[in-house]
């Protein structure tokens, strides 16, 4: 029964792995983009736990702002993905200025209650 | 051929910009209609501003024009709350103020006194509130639904009743927020687009900073996403639409300041972060979904199932037991006292003493939103043909709003909306499929034979109850019809010549039935007009700071309020104290400028329960405490002589609760007789020797010979009497507000009536003759 059960998981992570390599190269960086982001959130969650949350304005805005631009940035790569039949028709320039200017607005609230 | 197809382009081209003029003429009238129909108050008694809560609001304003934002936002108030004072930076909803006292008056450049600013705020953002409608109503169903509720929602009472001209309150600047944020959050999920996914989480802050009622947005939003995920509607859209607001509208939530911290660590926010993680996890579920095969993903879910579901299980426990350890599972009172509506009796008197709070009666469902009442169940029904994110979405505003405002009459307010865009659908529809039938049968009976084979009329059973609904008695506004019958009618036209190919079946209705439903609707329109009209002049438009009354040679006026803070402010020292009960705590600081004890934030029960208890004390004790807090004078409402009905006495017995929660001395069956209040002649002796009486009645008999109280309807129990510690330096023209000062005590006590204080228990008022002499006060 384990050995079925680990014989699948490595079918399963093969089979992810050959999938995954076959999307395009844009969409693989924003992933990337993606883990970075939320790998920071957690250093800062790991360093949160050690220190402790005495400004807890500086940790929240620090954790929110990793989290926002990783989601940000998964909702650019739905829009720019072209698989996705409902933004065929959005120009991927137009994608990516909306994520620009949702970046900033982020930005400025981080910096401003960033203390 | 082209040349047709091109003819017919044109002439649609030319019909929607007809269209689109039309539609703006009348949202300008719309809102022209908004913006007057709330004027009512300004007409028939001044521009001054109303009750007690935009008092306050209109005093911060003030502060914020001559100080500045800096000094705004630093602002400690020590002339409330003596002797603890208020901090307002941290306290306020500063949207209402910081709209008013920056956005209107400085961009205008023209000279305003602030005051008229602050009256004419509220319809000015009713105007926005009825546009803000429009276009969420549009998102939902279409332009024609949209006007219907934008015109509905200019005009419903309950609306009215919190943003008439001078009420100058939160609601006024809140409700016009909801709606935008709405708007703008159907948008983004109708059309995927980051842009206004930023713009909704901006509306989001401005209602964050309008109203405490934003706790309603952040839990209906993802309430409406769960329910798109659990109904199998997980689009990409969703999570565009739902994932940056909860990031952005956190922090955007924390950065104001009486919201703070509470944004991630009380329980009204959990719902957004609960939904947060679970929309990743469909997203992602869907995600691999969309990248394996069948066969791998079935293996996949079975490895997930297994593993995931223990760390699961984990979190959860670890969150269940970081909530239960608090004694309100992380809700605040207030919100606690929504969801179960019999929390504030039993737990928080303060809050179930407000009149507001109370729940409504079925009548006024009738008086707030009169004819949408039952056009709602119709709406409800339009909203699921076809079903859409967007008309799931006010299905669940309309589901929710109708539970909260049955909990609280303040809360028909959030119904309002509601009530509105449903009926606006609901009217449209009806209103479509009447003008469709009729436009099919108008050439039909002109011209007979022009038939198309393909047209067929049949009355399906969706039709039959749909008109029945409408022709019972539903009506739409007198003036729309004959400028939106022009409307509807060009697309239906468009839209038929292609159903009659695309169906066999058309919904069409025989033509007499037709134009008797389209009279009737008018009709109910008019009804409804004319209600509202009534309901705007008579019953919403009293600023209850000036009372009129129609006496037999004239109009008569009850301006003794103002008149008694005129004294106050005259006739005083700046620094001196009024203690007076909360209620009047705001315009006492607003118009009389002077210090006082406890007002209508009511943040400290403690302090209130101290103020209730001097009240309900003999003369002796309430001198001793009103003197360890200060006070100078002491402020009553008496409304006998006048008959008017909200006065202290009738406010008193929620004195003796809220005072007895916290000193037990003070019992409320010690102020009843048998149960039953009263202050005649049967009334118990605690009642008849606490301070609220006495300070009520003192002199009362000489206006009358008998005391009469005109509100309790009996002579009153004690009518000759002398104060002792305090004495009277003011009563208005009308008995109605009674100042009275305390008496500083004897510099010397003399030596038989040294001994006589040590040994008597409460204080005995003199009544006459000998014990005069025995009272070191006088």
């Amino acid at each position: 029964m384990a050995r079925t059960t680990t014989k699948d998981a490595q079918d399963l992570f093969h089979s992810l792995r050959s999938a995954y390599a076959s999307t395009p190269t844009n969409l693989k960086i924003i992933d990337l983009y993606v883990m970075f982001a939320v790998f920071t959130a957690l250093i800062q969650v790991a360093y949160m736990a050690i220190v402790g949350s005495f400004p807890f304005n500086s940790f929240l805005s620090g954790v929110l702002s990793c989290i926002g631009t990783a989601v940000l940035a998964v909702c650019l790569r739905i829009q720019v993905n072209k698989e996705n039949k409902e933004f065929k028709d959005l120009p991927p320039e137009r994608a990516f200025a909306d994520f620009v200017l949702c970046n900033l607005v982020l930005h400025l609230v981080i910096m401003n209650f960033l203390g | 051929m082209a040349a047709i197809e091109n003819g017919k382009r044109e002439e649609s081209v030319l019909r929607n910009a007809f269209g689109n003029v039309l539609s703006f003429f009348i949202l300008l009238l719309i809102g022209i209609l908004a913006f007057s129909i709330r004027l009512f108050s300004v007409i028939k008694y001044e521009s001054v501003i109303h009750e007690f809560d935009p008092y306050f609001n209109y005093r911060v304003t003030q502060f914020l024009t001559k100080n500045g934002i800096y000094d705004f936002w630093n602002w400690f108030d020590d002339r409330t709350w003596y002797p603890l004072g208020r901090v307002i930076g941290g306290t306020v909803y500063p949207g209402l103020t910081l709209t008013a006292g920056t956005l209107i008056l400085n961009s205008l450049n023209i000279p305003l006194s602030v005051e008229t600013v602050c009256v004419f705020t509220a319809p000015i953002f009713s105007a926005n509130a009825a546009w803000a409608t429009y276009l969420l109503t549009k998102e939902v169903k279409g332009t024609g639904a949209g006007l219907t509720a934008a015109a509905l929602l200019a005009m419903v009472p309950s609306y009215i009743s919190r943003s008439v001209a001078g009420s100058y309150d939160n609601e006024a600047v809140a409700i016009f927020a909801l709606i935008f944020t709405f708007y703008l959050y159907i948008k983004t999920l109708n059309t995927g687009s980051l842009f206004y996914a930023t713009l909704n989480a901006l509306a989001y802050f401005y209602m964050v900073c309008s109203w405490g009622g934003y706790t309603f947005i952040i839990n209906l939003i993802p309430m409406h996403a769960l329910l798109c995920i659990v109904t199998g509607r997980y689009s990409s859209q969703l999570y565009i639409a739902y994932a940056p607001l909860v990031v952005l509208g956190t922090l955007l939530a924390a950065l104001v300041p009486v919201v703070g911290f509470n944004a991630v660590m009380t329980s009204e926010h959990f719902a957004s972060f609960l939904v947060f993680i679970i929309i990743h996890v469909v997203a992602l579920v869907y995600y691999i979904k969309g990248i394996l095969s069948p066969k791998m993903f079935k293996v996949a879910v079975t490895l997930i199932i297994s593993a995931g579901l223990a760390v699961c299980c984990a979190v959860m426990a670890v969150l269940i037991a970081m909530v239960a350890t608090s004694p309100t599972k992380g809700w605040s009172g207030r919100s606690l006292s929504l969801l179960d509506p019999t929390y504030a009796s039993k737990y928080i008197p303060i809050i179930a003493s407000v009149s507001e709070h109370q729940p409504p009666t079925w009548p006024s469902y009738f008086m707030d939103i009169n004819v949408l009442a039952f056009l709602v169940p119709a709406g409800i029904i339009a909203c699921f043909l076809p079903l859409s994110d967007a008309s799931s979405f006010v299905i669940l505003y309309i589901v929710t709003s109708v539970y909260f405002s049955g909990v609280m009459v303040r809360l028909m307010l959030v119904l309002a909306p509601a009530a509105c865009i449903m009926s606006g659908i609901a009217l449209s529809e009806a209103f479509s499929v009447f003008t469709r039938s009729i436009k099919f049968q108008l050439p039909a009976l002109l011209q007979s034979e022009k038939v198309d084979a393909g047209e067929t009329s049949t009355d399906t059973a969706v039709t039959q109850t749909d008109a029945a609904k409408p022709a019972k008695s539903e009506e739409i506004v007198k003036e729309r019809p004959s400028k939106k019958n022009k409307k509807k009618e060009k697309e239906p036209v468009e839209k038929a010549t292609v159903r009659s190919r695309i169906q066999k079946k058309l919904l069409v209705l025989p033509l007499e039935a037709s134009v008797i439903a389209i009279l009737l609707l008018v009709l109910l329109g008019a009804f409804y007009v004319v209600h509202c009209v009534w309901a705007a002049a008579e019953a919403y438009s009293a600023p209850s700071i000036v009372l009129t009354s129609r006496t037999h040679d004239g109009l008569h006026v009850f301006d003794d309020f103002r008149e008694a803070y005129a004294w106050l402010r005259h006739n005083t020292d700046v620094d001196d104290k009024v203690a007076s009960w909360w209620d009047y705590g705001y315009q006492t600081t607003a118009m009389a400028n002077r210090t006082v004890i406890v007002d209508n934030n009511t943040w400290n029960n403690t302090h209130i329960a101290t103020v209730g208890t001097a009240m309900s004390s003999p003369e002796k004790a309430a001198w001793e405490i009103f003197n360890s807090l200060d006070v100078k004078y002491v402020l009553v409402v008496f409304g006998g002589l006048v008959g008017y009905p909200s006065d202290d006495i009738n406010k008193f017995l929620w004195m003796v609760r809220i005072g007895g929660g916290v000193f037990p001395h003070i019992k409320e069956p010690d102020y009843l007789r048998d149960g039953q209040y009263r202050i005649d002649s049967q009334a118990t002796p605690t009642m008849l020797n606490c301070l609220m009486y006495k300070l009520s009645y003192y002199r009362f008999v000489e206006t009358d010979g008998q005391a009469f109280d005109r509100v309790r309807r009996t002579e009153i129990g004690r009518k000759h009497f002398k104060l002792t510690h305090f004495e009277e330096v003011f009563t208005t023209h009308h008995w109605m507000v009674r100042i009275y000062k305390l008496k500083p005590p004897k510099n010397r006590i003399r030596g038989k009536t040294k001994r006589a204080k040590s040994q008597k228990s409460s204080s005995t008022t003199s009544t006459k003759g000998s014990s005069r002499k025995r009272n070191p006060w006088q």
